[in-house]
């Protein structure tokens, strides 16, 4: 194949998994989360989140399938471990989405030691960063329950991981 | 026990994993609060998470077509390598945290060493769960000094969940020639050279938490080769009965 079209595949390709939502926060895709590591035109190499994410095996079903539906049936889904997925991989286009759909999203660089979230989340509703951590742990494994100590508002923050 | 020591390597950790994520589980829907209660079942799939992919590469090594599932579900118990800490009962909150402590805090200083393994199925692993155990073990150590440095109650509590637990530690750095053949081969971690930093790390939870330091106590092992508490057995069979009376049953 003619490196003209190599390049035209894989973005087809990235344009498909553009379209594959996240099952838990249907707002952003797989590739705003960054779990996706590779793309070529004979296999996509994608990554877990967390170890245990039950999201994982929806997610390699939904990208199967939008493969499959776009043409690429012969495009391979692989899982990779290494290097493990981090906050960081959401791009900045995906934490946009985040805030805006209610989630404070993770600080980027955090340091690997500020697990708790040390720093104050700014609340996606007001803005306002006077806001304190209820539960560490909020309705997904990567996320933490917030609230806003100046316009009340609940919130799922996810976690610096 | 096949020859390549990399499948029981494999096996040991995939069953630590498993073993205590099972127990962790016990605990969905009965815990005192709803944020315990979903921690816990966090770390519960965190520690699954593990154990699929350390059974799935004892089951790659060993080449006999056996995958996590058939390794999780389809042995019994006299096969299970897990070390007895993690089959302890949950028994109350203080017995529970202090069981997560204890491993948590060896499995942070193992998996912080597994990641120089020289075999990358090991090292991947260590090296996308060493963060989700950190977690962990911040979690319970947390825990530990809310009990220990809280009521009378819960001091006492406290007292005896360290009692009980203590006699099960040395197992977790004991080495045996599996571990030896590892070391040497560069894959696996030395254990024992793990110790001091344990005792460092547990010390300064237990001075926070008005605890006293424990001393010695004569240690039960035999975890890893099959010899169990009473209680594993009891884990493996509510874990294993679906699988095992519907075996090829899909979702």
């Amino acid at each position: 194949m003619p490196a003209g079209e190599i390049i035209d595949v894989c973005s087809a390709i990235e344009a498909v998994l553009h379209t594959v939502e996240d099952p838990e926060i249907p707002v952003i895709s797989v590739m705003d989360l960054g779990i996706v590591r590779a793309v070529d035109a004979t296999e996509v190499a994608i990554t877990p989140t967390y170890t245990g994410c039950p999201a994982t095996a929806v997610i390699e079903t939904s990208i199967r399938a939008a493969l499959d539906a776009a043409g690429f049936e012969e495009t391979a889904v692989k899982t990779v471990l290494s290097p493990p997925w981090s906050t960081d991989f959401i791009t900045d286009e995906g934490r946009a989405k985040l805030k805006a759909y209610g989630i404070a999203p993770p600080p980027k660089g955090a340091d690997a030691a500020s697990l708790k979230n040390a720093g104050p989340a700014e609340c996606p509703r007001c803005g306002s960063e006077n806001t304190r951590e209820i539960s560490r742990f909020g309705s997904t494994p990567c996320k933490a329950l917030w609230q806003c100590n100046a316009c009340l508002e609940p919130f799922d923050r996810f976690k610096c991981h | 026990m096949t020859h390549d020591p990399s499948f029981e390597y494999a096996l040991r950790l995939g069953d630590d994993a498993l073993v205590l994520g099972q127990r962790l589980g016990e605990w969905c829907g009965h815990a005192p609060t709803i944020e315990v209660d979903l921690s816990l079942a966090n770390l519960g799939l965190d520690l699954i998470g593990q154990a699929m992919h350390f059974l799935g590469v004892a089951g790659d090594i060993e080449g006999k077509g056996r995958d996590a599932d058939k390794l999780a579900f389809f042995r019994d118990e006299l096969d299970f390598t897990n070390c007895l800490l993690v089959e302890q009962p949950n028994g109350d909150f203080a017995q529970t945290m202090t069981r997560q402590w204890l491993y948590s805090t060896y499995q942070a200083l193992f998996f912080d060493a597994l990641k120089a393994s020289s075999d990358a199925r090991f090292a991947e692993v260590a090296d996308k769960a060493s963060k989700e155990v950190r977690y962990h073990a911040e979690l319970s150590a947390d825990w530990v000094v809310r009990l220990g440095d809280g009521t009378p109650e819960s001091h006492q509590r406290m007292l005896g969940a360290l009692d009980w637990h203590w006699r099960f530690v040395p197992e977790l750095f004991a080495m045996d020639a599996v571990d030896e053949a590892m070391v040497s081969a560069g894959v696996g971690v030395d254990k024992a050279a793990l110790r001091p930093a344990f005792d460092a790390r547990v010390n300064a939870v237990l001075d926070k938490a008005t605890l006293p330091r424990q001393d010695d106590q004569r240690p039960l092992r035999g975890g890893r080769k099959g010899h169990h508490s009473e209680h594993l057995g009891h884990l493996l069979a509510t874990m294993q009965h679906i699988p095992r009376s519907h075996p090829d049953a899909r979702w």
